[in-house]
């Protein structure tokens, strides 16, 4: 130990700083591993902890033909005892054959391809903006402590917090889109419009198109990091450090960003990062309401026709999203926090 | 004057708290009794000429796709908003509150193999795990309902109990008392427990809001409490067809959903600064 | 120990001041109407329990007072002659960690626990001289080094909690003389040390405050620190100051019951004593200051006077003054 300190020391604090977090994220990683491989295994089991076979659709619900089942059959070696189903589960996990959609009849990992994207793209502006919007409305509340801002402020987030996300994508869809008719009504582009379109026009489309549902979704987390953002500058402002540093002398601005921002951005950042199955969930109800296609709006028809295929795989898509967003936060803490780095 | 005492004259004194307060009794209220004197929420009186009908003397928040009364409808849903959200808190935390004492408590192994699990369980995705819970099992009962939701939001309560009772085991105290020959089912009962309360019982108070919406997420999706049986989830997801017709039938059940989450949490808000009033809001 | 010759017009020369607190039971009169001097270069000692004021003191000499406390209209402050009271913003900032120097009490809570050591002294360097970071930083290791800190340079990049208690200390010292202040309100530095490193540091305070002719204020409830280190003293007691007067003269002769009552109270290794003595009863509530001298619930002499008016600071000797009616009746005192 005395002998990789030394060794460190030499190097500048930069390259101290880099090794540190490494070492962290190495541990994180296998952390993230493990809670991957507990989703798959709890999702197996309860997808065949359910009536009948499920692998094989409800037949009330859609018409299967003989042929699907069979190769399902065939695929998830149904029929044979537990463990060897897993074993084969796991092995086409492995090899990214996921089975098949029984509601659009094409493979699951097909759907997925096409469909991810597009839930990335408004789940992660509304996780982006989320944070934006919540750490700036936070730092203002903090920095006007007590006052009207302050208040009127805190009254508003507290309200959004309390609003259904899908509740609020339906009440923005009447108001904006049927009302005021001031942004589309659905899906991710006009419809017939993009035929040779020019990329800029086409990404100005997909923009405005994407306004209300990541506001949907954007709207309440955003309500929900700046209650805690206030929270966390107010106790930080209120550390002896802070006074200690305006008791150096350092403007107040010096002070509320290199001292209590600082501070307070670990916990924001460890909120941003499990805030992920929110926004995935969020995507199943919001992306419905706006016809958006993507991953979300899959979800939900696959949960109405019971198509337990397509709801196993994005259980699985969910997981690793999840341990990634985690892996992702502890990661930025670790380099906001030097403290965190150093034990365990 | 106790703590305690403090703490209710603390919450006494600041009135969001206290307005949320007297909201979640009216609503309980208005849960309990209203039912009795609205019309039934399954009846269906003229299929026909009552549909979608707007408010109005006889229907004060209109009528539904369905021809029921939107009003009682939505009566009915405050019951199972209510219950799942109050039930699965309560039974949340008392879970979360046994395995942080079993943690904190125990030997060394014992808490590790229990927070080496919740942290694997903090890391999986509540609510994907419970939408594919609901889709497999159709038929799940109300009291399914709640017992899932407590048993998949119980972990932090369990961190935050674990570190209570770590910090004040080795409490001047807790020695003192063992010193004078307490035993130990004596200490955690007269000297650990009431520490470990404020902590719980706020983390109870500001988890029913989130559970409220939690359940509303479900059956609107039309998991979970299943029509016919009113919830404000289905209720919604009942009158998301008719939007831009028949707007009431969706927005009676969400106002009142705002307003319930928006109750509970000022409430929990009060119960968090009176208890801990190092916290300054 | 040894101060300058004569003392020219005072260093800091602090005139009623009065901070209160509003709260909800009322509004706490923290520090209510305290004068104080500090000459260059010479170690002042105010001493005083806990609750009675004196770190308040100290924040509002540097005008660090914030909501709900604030420094009472009539109070002046005034460091070379300047009211620091009336100054704007800038210049109390100029003032602050450049002129005069605050060390907080907890080493560990002082220090930002997210920052290098090292940065956090090249900040005070920066935040008053127009020096490059490279200047700062080297000036940091530099006062590091002067601090008595071994291997400095290495030291500087570390973070808080990775050093110990002392080290601490020390950074903050460095940290609070990186810009050689001509003042130095020392909190309570050594309370939340070991003895030996208690030592350590005040040899340590001592050989700077020599080298850079600084003055220090010691605010301390140690009254064995005071006996040691410093020249004059002030006594404080809820929010007042009670005697004021030599070193020397208030361990010989003190002429407070609160005074005499601390002296008693610390036990001493050639005295045979078969109980500890204390003084009787608490400190007061800043909220509700008992009427006439705010001493007289706890103290063995105290008539009727003593209830229901306030004594002035008396003259109770060569500059030595006390506030208790004794000074002018001493007939009245009681003995045990």
């Amino acid at each position: 130990m005395a002998g990789e300190r030394r060794a460190a020391g030499r190097a500048g604090p930069e390259r101290r700083t880099a090794l540190g977090v490494l070492r962290f994220a190495a541990r994180r990683l296998a952390f993230a591993v493990v809670s991957v491989a507990a989703v798959v295994v709890i999702t197996f089991l309860l997808v065949h902890a359910a009536p009948g076979e499920p692998m094989l659709g409800t037949p009330e619900r859609t018409l299967v033909p003989p042929e699907t089942i069979a190769r399902q059959r065939a695929l998830f070696g149904l029929g044979r005892p537990l463990a060897e189903q897993f074993v084969r589960y796991a092995g086409n996990l492995a090899r990214g054959e996921l089975g098949e959609s029984f509601v659009l009849h094409r493979p699951v990992a097909d759907v997925l391809r096409d469909a991810l994207p597009n839930t990335l793209l408004l789940g992660g502006t509304a996780l982006v903006v989320s944070l934006l919007l919540g750490v700036a409305v936070g730092a203002l509340q903090a920095a006007r402590h007590r006052s009207r801002t302050d208040s009127v402020l805190g009254a508003a987030a507290l309200v959004l917090y309390s609003v259904p996300v899908f509740w609020l994508g339906l009440l923005l869809l009447l108001v904006f889109g049927e009302r005021l008719h001031w942004l589309p009504m659905g899906g991710m582009t006009t419809p017939g419009g993009d035929a040779g379109l020019s990329w800029p026009r086409h990404a100005l489309d997909v923009a405005r198109h994407l306004v209300l549902p990541a506001a949907s979704l954007a709207l309440v987390q955003a309500a929900a990091v700046a209650r805690f953002q206030r929270s966390a500058l107010l106790e930080c402002l209120g550390a002896e450090y802070v006074r200690a540093a305006r008791a150096k002398g350092l403007s107040e601005r010096a002070v509320l960003l290199r001292h209590a921002l600082r501070g307070a951005l670990a916990p924001t950042l460890t909120l941003a990062g499990l805030s992920v199955p929110y926004f995935l969930a969020g995507s199943v109800l919001v992306e419905s309401i706006f016809g958006w296609p993507g991953l979300g709006r899959v979800t939900y028809d696959a949960i109405f026709a019971r198509d337990y295929n397509v709801i196993t795989a994005v259980a699985l898509v969910s997981g690793i999203l999840v341990a990634v967003g985690n892996l992702l936060a502890d990661v930025a803490v670790a380099v906001a926090d030097p403290r965190v780095r150093l034990d365990r | 004057m106790s703590p305690w005492r403090a703490a209710a004259r603390r919450f006494r004194r600041n009135r969001p708290a206290v307005a949320g307060a007297a909201v979640v009794i009216a609503l309980a209220l208005a849960a309990a009794l209203g039912p009795l004197v609205t019309p039934d929420p399954l009846a269906q009186p003229d299929p026909v000429r009552l549909q979608d009908q707007p408010p109005s003397a006889a229907h004060l928040l209109g009528t539904d796709p369905y021809s029921r009364d939107v009003l009682s409808r939505t009566l009915h849903g405050a019951r199972v908003s209510l219950l799942v959200g109050v039930g699965a808190a309560l039974l949340a935390v008392t879970l979360g509150a046994g395995v942080g004492l079993a943690a904190g408590l125990g030997g060394r192994r014992t808490d590790e193999l229990l927070m080496r699990g919740v942290d694997v369980a903090l890391a999986l995705p509540r609510i994907i795990l419970l939408l594919v819970i609901f889709a497999v099992w159709e038929q799940a009962p109300a009291g399914a309902v709640v017992v899932l939701i407590a048993a998949t939001g119980w972990f932090q309560t369990s961190r935050i109990v674990r570190a209570v009772v770590l910090s004040l085991r080795e409490a001047d105290f807790v020695a003192a008392a063992r010193a004078l020959g307490a035993r130990r089912p004596g200490i955690v009962r007269r000297h650990l427990l009431p520490h470990v309360a404020a902590p719980v019982i706020v983390s109870a108070s500001l988890d029913v809001g989130n559970i409220i919406l939690l359940e509303a997420g479900l059956s609107y999706l039309g998991l979970g409490v299943r029509p016919p049986t009113p919830t404000w989830g289905n209720m919604i997801m009942d009158g998301k067809d008719v939007l831009f017709s028949a707007p009431w039938v969706a927005l009676a059940p969400g106002c009142a959903l705002v307003l319930t989450v928006l109750a509970f949490n000022l409430a929990g808000d009060g119960l968090r600064d009176a208890l801990d009033p190092r916290v300054a809001a | 120990m040894s101060a300058p010759a004569a003392p020219r017009a005072p260093l800091l020369e602090v005139h009623d001041l009065a901070v209160n607190f509003t709260g909800s039971d009322g509004v706490a009169r923290a520090v209510d109407g305290v004068d104080l001097t500090v000459h260059e270069g010479e170690t002042v000692g105010l001493v005083g329990e806990s609750g009675c004021g004196k770190s308040v003191t100290a924040l509002a000499i540097l005008r660090l007072i914030e909501p709900p406390g604030h420094i009472a209209h009539g109070s002046s402050v005034r460091l070379e002659g300047r009211d620091l009271l009336a100054l704007g913003a800038k210049e109390i900032r100029a003032v602050r960690g450049n002129h005069v120097a605050l060390v907080f009490q907890e080493p560990l809570s002082a220090l930002n626990p997210v920052l290098a050591v090292g940065d956090q002294i090249a900040e005070t360097v920066r935040a008053h001289e127009a020096v490059s970071r490279g200047t700062a930083r080297w000036r940091a290791v530099e006062m590091l080094a002067a601090v008595g800190i071994a291997d400095a340079e290495r030291r500087a990049a570390a973070y808080p909690h990775q050093l110990s208690g002392g080290m601490r200390q020390r950074v903050l010292l460095a940290m609070a003389l990186a810009c050689r202040p001509k003042l130095l309100l020392a909190d309570e530095p050594t309370t939340a040390l070991d003895v030996t490193i208690q030592a350590e540091i005040l040899e340590l305070l001592d050989g700077l405050q020599r080298k850079l002719g600084m003055a220090v204020l010691l605010i301390t409830h140690n009254l064995g620190l005071v006996a040691e280190r410093t020249r004059r003293v002030y006594v404080m007691y809820a929010g007042q100051i009670v005697e004021q007067t030599t070193t020397d003269r208030l361990f010989a002769r003190p002429a407070h019951p609160y005074t005499e009552g601390l002296l008693a109270a610390v036990p001493r290794l050639d005295e045979r004593r078969d109980r500890l003595l204390a003084i009787p009863g608490q400190v007061p509530p800043a909220s509700a200051w008992p009427g006439g001298c705010r001493f007289h619930p706890r103290c063995p002499h105290a008539w009727e006077k003593c209830r229901t008016a306030m004594p002035p600071l008396l003259d109770a000797g060569e500059s030595h003054r006390a506030r208790c009616w004794l000074v002018d009746e001493p007939e009245r005192r009681s003995e045990p």
